[in-house]
């Protein structure tokens, strides 16, 4: 559907450079893992394809540069999902998900019947329509971090933007929540980039890895490539030893110091 | 068999409607109570008849003579009706202050509206009352109106000087250190001049006693304004709940938001201090009061608000009439000594039902 060119992206804060010069083309439906160690700049970078940072260069969506345009219209192009969403405790499903649908809604109105019926659509897709007059804050982690999913998938933007969209859930949750953004891509088309801190799994969902040091781009292309033992010994200092499955899956396994010597 | 609309349903389960009944209810049982008591004046039953007499194609003899009907129109229904704006813009304004600082602990006073308009009161009683008794127009409420919208409008200027428009709580420090540079001013000139401290605390603490049909006029316009810029921007503070950057990825533009609806909310609260004197605690435990009972949504919690807190200064209004007769209890000390306890009622309710 929409392919997202990220051109020279320079991001500051002060004078410390956290994203240096990023270029990368995302083509349609395709998804851009990020990883890097703390601190290296992903964060900042999805922030600056979002808006929610100011950056030097430009971000192109389709070919047509977001700069200059309206946030609103940013927003039904780029759908950002933060890394700590912050879910009011008293809001209700329903209410939540119907926020994603704000860039559409103008100055003054209020929501159609049409944005009704997609957060509906959405809500009933995702299998959340048991949580729609639930209270967010008597959801778990779990089932809130598919709201802020649904939440995106309301905006109707082509490209999805996730900040470490597993950070704080158990290792079924994160499955369950990568494996809708993959059914999404699928069925949507959507263009995901995500910022990730689990390599094996940032390898098992990506087409193609990017790993950010100190806000430059050290290593890219796909997941066998990217992931080397020496290559994550440079710019993580750990000790690893990556295993390759039959199936092509590359795992990254920690090892600990050798006690022996 | 059909699938109920999932969106449509009550946020809470609860019905907006049910709820808008409920608060018109209170506003009508509010203003007829408090046309119904006090002092001097007809027997209450009569009062309700008295009012329905004067609606057109009504007539009723309530047995009210003249000089009665005058201290139902002219001395109560200008209390009441005044009680009810004030009570209205201030709850309001305290839930929209709520709502783009996402702070469930500010009031409309935060960023210095009741301090500027107690120093302005102050200035004015300090150059001397005889001064200015002679004016055709007394300057006391449009001095502290002008300085509540100064306090204001510095804080905002100190607070997005230093913390641009990313920091809230640099809006929100600023206020305080506006408040009690303003405060600071306001006890210097006071303590210079300590014969007029008595005229000017009762000038602060709540004026509703003394409220004409000029007050409600000279309040009305700004009123009206405020709330409907506020009312109109009611699905904005719901996306605001989120967050600023998350609002501003959903294509929200929070930094203006944020300015029209401060600027909005203390214009009313200015115009209501600069008339009624400083009524504290209203605009805090309205909003949270109307939220336990189950609109924590800004669509429906702004539009709840403003009945809800007319009618609860309304009736706040009536027991400092008849406790301490003659002397009238300000209406500042009422709000405070009836709003606390069930505030912290409403906490417990809340408390037990999770």
């Amino acid at each position: 559907m929409s392919s997202i060119e990220l051109r020279d992206l320079t991001v500051r804060y002060g004078r410390k450079e956290v994203v240096r010069e990023f270029s990368e083309t995302v083509r349609s439906g395709e998804w851009l893992g990020v990883i890097g160690p703390n601190g290296a700049g992903k964060s900042s970078l999805l922030q600056a394809v979002a808006g929610i940072v100011a950056a030097q260069g430009d971000v192109l969506v389709n070919g047509v540069s977001l700069s200059g345009r309206g946030r609103a219209r940013r927003a039904a192009l780029v759908a950002y999902v933060p890394q700590d969403p912050l879910l009011p405790d008293d809001m209700t499903g329903a209410e939540y998900v119907l926020l994603g649908r704000s860039p559409y809604i103008g100055y003054f109105a209020t929501e159609s019947r049409q944005d009704l019926e997609i957060v509906d659509a959405i809500l009933q897709r995702l299998d959340l329509d048991q949580f729609c007059s639930r209270r967010l804050g008597t959801l778990s982690g779990g089932e809130r971090q598919r709201l802020v999913i649904a939440r995106a998938l309301a905006t109707e933007a082509p490209v999805l933007l996730l900040d470490e969209p597993t950070s704080a859930l158990d290792i079924g949750h994160q499955q369950q929540a990568l494996e809708l953004v993959a059914r999404l891509r699928r069925e949507n088309g959507l263009t995901v980039i995500s910022a990730m801190h689990d390599l094996t799994l940032a390898g098992m969902y990506s087409d193609r890895l990017c790993l950010l040091h100190e806000g430059n781009v050290v290593a890219s292309g796909p997941a066998d490539q990217v992931l080397q033992a020496d290559t994550l010994a440079e710019f993580y200092g750990v000790r690893v030893t990556v295993h390759r499955e039959p199936d092509g899956t590359v795992v990254v396994i920690p090892r600990r110091e050798d006690l022996s010597s | 068999m059909q699938r109920p609309h999932p969106t449509s349903n009550a946020p809470t389960g609860r019905s907006p409607i049910g709820l808008g009944v409920v608060a018109v209810l209170m506003v009508i049982g509010a203003v007829l109570l408090g046309s119904m008591i006090g002092p001097a004046g007809p027997t209450w039953w009569r009062v309700p008849l008295a009012l329905l007499d004067r609606l057109p194609l009504i007539a009723i003899n309530s047995g009210v003579t003249e000089s009665e009907w005058n201290i139902i129109w002219q001395i109560r229904m200008p209390r009441v009706v005044l009680a009810g704006i004030v009570g209205a813009m201030l709850s309001v304004a305290g839930a929209s202050y709520q709502g783009v600082f996402r702070n469930p602990l500010v009031d409309p006073y935060l960023l210095g509206a009741a301090a500027g308009a107690g120093l302005g009161a102050t200035i004015v009683f300090t150059v001397g009352r005889e001064a200015t008794a002679s004016w055709p127009v007394d300057p006391a409420p449009t001095v502290a109106f002008v300085m509540a919208l100064a306090t204001v409008a510095l804080t905002y200027l100190v607070g997005s000087a230093f913390g641009g428009v990313k920091s809230n709580v640099t809006l929100v420090l600023a206020g305080v250190a506006m408040v009690s540079l303003t405060t600071a001013v306001q006890t210097f000139l006071l303590q210079r001049n300590s014969e007029v401290v008595r005229e000017v605390y009762s000038w602060i603490l709540g004026r509703l006693s003394t409220a004409t049909w000029a007050d409600i006029k000279m309040v009305t316009p700004y009123v009206v304004v405020s709330t409907a810029v506020l009312l109109l921007h009611r699905r904005h503070l719901d996306v605001l709940r989120v967050g600023d950057e998350e609002a501003s990825t959903l294509g929200i533009p929070v930094a203006r938001i944020r300015l029209v609806v401060v600027i909005a909310a203390t214009l009313g609260t200015a115009a209501a201090v600069a008339v009624s004197g400083l009524i504290g605690f209203v605009g805090l435990v309205v909003p949270h009061a109307v939220r336990l009972i189950g609109a924590t949504s800004y669509r429906l919690l702004i539009p709840l608000t403003l009945a809800f807190g007319g009618a609860f200064l309304i009736l706040a209004d009536v027991p400092g009439r008849i406790l301490t007769n003659p002397a009238e209890t300000p209406i500042g000390v009422v709000t405070a000594f009836l709003g606390a306890p069930f505030f912290i009622i409403l906490l417990r309710t809340r408390q037990v039902a999770r």
